[in-house]
């Protein structure tokens, strides 16, 4: 039934089906691991994904698109911590708003962009590397976003655990109260972890409409801002963990996709529902399993900083 | 130099918040090397004034000089920048990361982690704190928690050093360890300013004493010159009633705890080991302890928040260990936690709301499934009364009021209910002397009309004065108890688990 898949081809795809995952969930770990809950993921990258597409369809170039992308999605994000750092609003309202809103905004904005195909982001040339049989096919015959999501991954990783601005970043998100007697500018800290998160998962989104699709449709980000949050907490708020697991959903994305192409017994709506059953059995998994779970979780996660004195 | 000498100079420091000046006008110096007192009551404007001094907070007016020039710190950066360190009251201390991190972040510009890690041993060592740079301080007893500060401090060679009621949380042995420390930084030039409502301890630590009330300094003494009686006095500005105790004898054994054993609570927390104790009627049991080491754990398995084995808790025999908490207040087993707001008390309830949370089983509040609301309110202002808690009405919030009036509400709330059994968490913690002692005369009465008390503080002299027996808490387990008279600090503090091998530190 499956032998029409061929598993190197299946290991590309599933990377190109990871990348907005990865980086949507990267972004929103360095914002929780500042102490903020940031439940507009999926607003984020829908309105990063019109705007990177409107700009490369302009500028003709998808490079621009992608910072545009970015962009789109630091701007929106600030306006959500403008409002829950600032304003003290409750974090998962805003959060959810703010997944509303960006529903919203990016079909007005997308309204003379649909059915129009956006320019190609080409692959990169890994010279020999992409020659080599099945790891060439597999591995290193991707676009250059494929590789900087690695790359930010690991670039995350080193600023949480070996630098001294990331130190100061886990504490806020530890302790604001301990942070702010210290004198760290918990609320500065903060707005910029926000930003960072907005744009990656700005980023995410653009992948989605300039390469992965590649088109715009209203609500195309189909919940993957909601499984990139997931994945922050399958990946207990370590970097490596969380692109472990944006693989892994990515994985099973593209394996249900191959699955209905092939023809499989089940019926296409389950295959469709399985990324999304498999995200909530994780996080009921991983939520029953206390203890070690909840020491990579920031123990100011969603709470509000109010300054005293 | 013009200032004869002293390090810090503070000349009329005025900060008012809306409602209330915090601090009045307040003028005193310290020389270096002197360990210098600053005493008060909740509220007396001790925290604004030594945040003032560590740039947390700006004054309205006054002036500081430190070392003879003008002192104006923007932030604690800038504090820490001209030599004003300060170990807080409450650690701001972060759990999930590890002790070399902690003090990475209070450093201005702190060296590579394998350098600071071999710093971190150095100073400790020098000092007497062992500590090791690697640990996570989420699994640190309280006292290691405290080094972990303090070394913070001193890895920046201070001018100024301030301590916040440093001791609050310590057995006996470490505040002696701790005091051998402060007064060795002293004799190094050191200047210590020291914050406390421990009298004795002020007494036998510091050269000078500055006593504020109501934001105002009242008085400069050499503390080792009065008693702490007169400190008291001036501290709170009337006379202090001693809580008065009737001889009673110990009745009917009310509660026992057989074996009582639980699982730790979250990743920080403490697991129960096998705690027996009974407790009889006319008695309190005073359950002391340094932080941490299992009381909210042991208040949540008495109240009924958490389930135990079902005769791991006997009230009159009677099996209640799977008992939730309505079922165990109907049969007289009532609880006063130590969280006054969001546990004890829901902060933006009012009063009457908050009796009815409680004690609608016993007063019967609650009919038919409705509140019957009228009964209600009579009963909130029935607490009120007779506990002489200040506020406008039974209509108002819980959070609206102060710490002192809200903990002897949430504490009258359960005594009004005739109890057989009442166990208390800090039943005085934040709150000013004149409630404290009304609040333990209030647990002394309860015990005196035939009711069991068991009371878990980590203030010992509470303990002291109020229970008939003292048993102490140490890694979740319970020692046996003791007759609380006649018990020496040396034995309290063995029975509290020592110092954490601090001893042998010192010992070189």
């Amino acid at each position: 039934m499956t032998g029409a898949i061929d598993p190197a081809l299946l290991i590309a795809s599933l990377m190109v089906a990871a990348t907005p995952l990865v980086l949507a969930a990267i972004g929103e770990l360095v914002v929780e691991k500042a102490g903020v809950l940031n439940l507009g993921v999926e607003g984020m990258m829908i309105v990063g994904a019109i705007c990177g597409f409107a700009i490369a369809v302009e500028s003709g170039s998808p490079l621009a698109g992608f910072v545009a992308a970015a962009a789109g999605g630091a701007v929106l994000s600030l306006l959500f911590g403008v409002l829950t750092q600032v304003l003290l609003s409750n974090q998962v309202a805003t959060g959810l708003a703010l997944t509303l809103f960006g529903l919203g905004i990016s079909s007005l904005m997308g309204q003379s962009y649909v059915g129009i195909k956006p320019p190609g982001t080409p692959r990169l040339d890994l010279g020999p590397l992409s020659d080599l049989p099945f790891l060439g096919t597999a591995l290193f015959s991707h676009d250059w976003v494929v590789y900087f999501s690695i790359a930010l991954t690991a670039a995350v990783w080193w600023f949480l655990n070996r630098s001294r601005a990331g130190l100061t970043l886990r504490a806020v998100g530890e302790n604001h109260d301990a942070a702010h007697a210290l004198g760290i500018k918990v609320i500065a800290v903060r707005l910029m972890a926000i930003a960072f998160g907005g744009a990656c998962a700005g980023l995410g989104g653009a992948y989605l409409s300039l390469v992965r699709v590649p088109q715009w449709t209203e609500g195309m980000t189909a919940g993957a801002g909601w499984i990139a949050l997931a994945i922050v907490v399958f990946g207990a708020w370590r970097a490596g963990r969380v692109l472990l697991g944006a693989y892994l959903f990515g994985g099973v994305t593209v394996l249900q996709l191959n699955l209905q192409a092939a023809g499989s017994a089940l019926p296409v709506e389950y295959l469709s529902m399985s990324p999304y059953l498999i995200t909530i059995a994780v996080l009921v998994v991983m939520s029953a399993r206390r203890g070690r779970a909840r020491l990579g979780a920031p123990a100011s996660l969603g709470r509000v900083f109010h300054a005293a004195s | 130099m013009s200032d004869g000498g002293d390090l810090l100079t503070l000349d009329g420091l005025t900060k008012a918040y809306p409602g209330v000046v915090a601090n009045d006008d307040v003028s005193f110096a310290i020389a270096p090397g002197r360990i210098h007192a600053l005493l008060g009551e909740n509220g007396a404007g001790k925290s604004t004034l030594v945040k003032t001094v560590y740039g947390l907070v700006k004054p309205d007016t006054g002036t500081m000089r430190l070392a003879g020039a003008d002192y104006t710190p923007a932030s604690p950066q800038a504090a820490r920048a001209a030599g004003v360190a300060m170990v807080f009251q409450h650690f701001s201390l972060f759990d999930a990361l590890d002790v070399a991190e902690n003090v990475a972040l209070g450093m201005e510009d702190p060296p590579p982690r394998r350098q600071l890690a071999r710093r971190i041993r150095e100073v400790s060592r020098d000092y007497g704190l062992p500590l090791d740079p690697g640990r996570i301080v989420g699994d640190l007893s309280a006292g290691e928690r405290q080094r972990v500060e303090i070394v913070r401090c001193l890895l920046q060679n201070p001018q100024l050093l301030i301590m916040d009621e440093p001791t609050s949380v310590l057995t006996p042995q470490e505040v002696e360890i701790l005091f051998r420390t402060l007064r060795q930084l002293a004799a190094e030039g050191t200047a210590i300013l020291y914050i406390s409502h421990k009298l004795e301890e002020i007494r036998a630590l510091c050269d000078s004493a500055t006593i504020l009330r109501l934001g105002k300094v009242v008085a400069t003494c050499t503390p080792a010159e009065k008693s702490a009686r007169e400190l008291a006095e001036l501290m709170v500005g009337t006379t202090l009633a001693t809580p008065a105790r009737a001889a009673g004898g110990r009745g009917e054994t009310l509660l026992t705890l057989d074996a009582l054993s639980q699982p730790a609570l979250g990743p920080f927390g403490t697991p129960l080991r096998e705690i027996s104790l009974e407790v009889g009627a006319g008695e309190i049991v005073g359950i002391g302890g340094v932080a941490g080491n299992g009381q909210d754990e042991l208040l949540m398995a008495l109240s009924g928040e958490t389930r135990v084995r079902r005769d791991a808790i006997r009230l009159r025999g009677a099996a209640v260990g799977h008992l939730g908490p309505v079922a165990r207040r109907r049969l007289g087993l009532l609880t006063a936690p130590e969280e006054r707001l969001g546990h004890a008390a829901a902060p933006d309830m009012s009063l009457t709301e908050n009796a009815v949370l409680s004690a609608h089983v016993r007063q019967r509040l609650a009919r038919r499934g409705f509140v019957d609301w009228r009964r209600a309110k009579d009963y909130a202002e029935h607490v009120i009364a007779a506990f002489d808690v200040r506020t406008p009405g039974p209509g108002h919030a819980a959070r609206s009021l102060s710490g002192g009036n809200l903990q002897k509400f949430v504490i009258g709330r359960e005594v009004m209910q005739k109890p057989d059994l009442l166990v208390v968490n800090q039943p005085t913690w934040g709150v000013d002397a004149s409630a404290a002692a009304a609040i333990r005369q209030a647990l002394l009465d309860l015990a005196a009309g035939g009711a069991g008390v068991i009371a878990i503080s980590q203030d010992l002299d509470e303990l002291m004065e109020i229970s008939d027996r003292f048993a102490a808490l140490n890694e979740g387990r319970l020692s046996p108890p003791r007759a609380a008279q006649g018990l020496t600090v040396e034995e309290i503090g063995l029975m509290l688990g020592g110092a954490h091998d601090m001893e042998v530190a010192h010992a070189h």
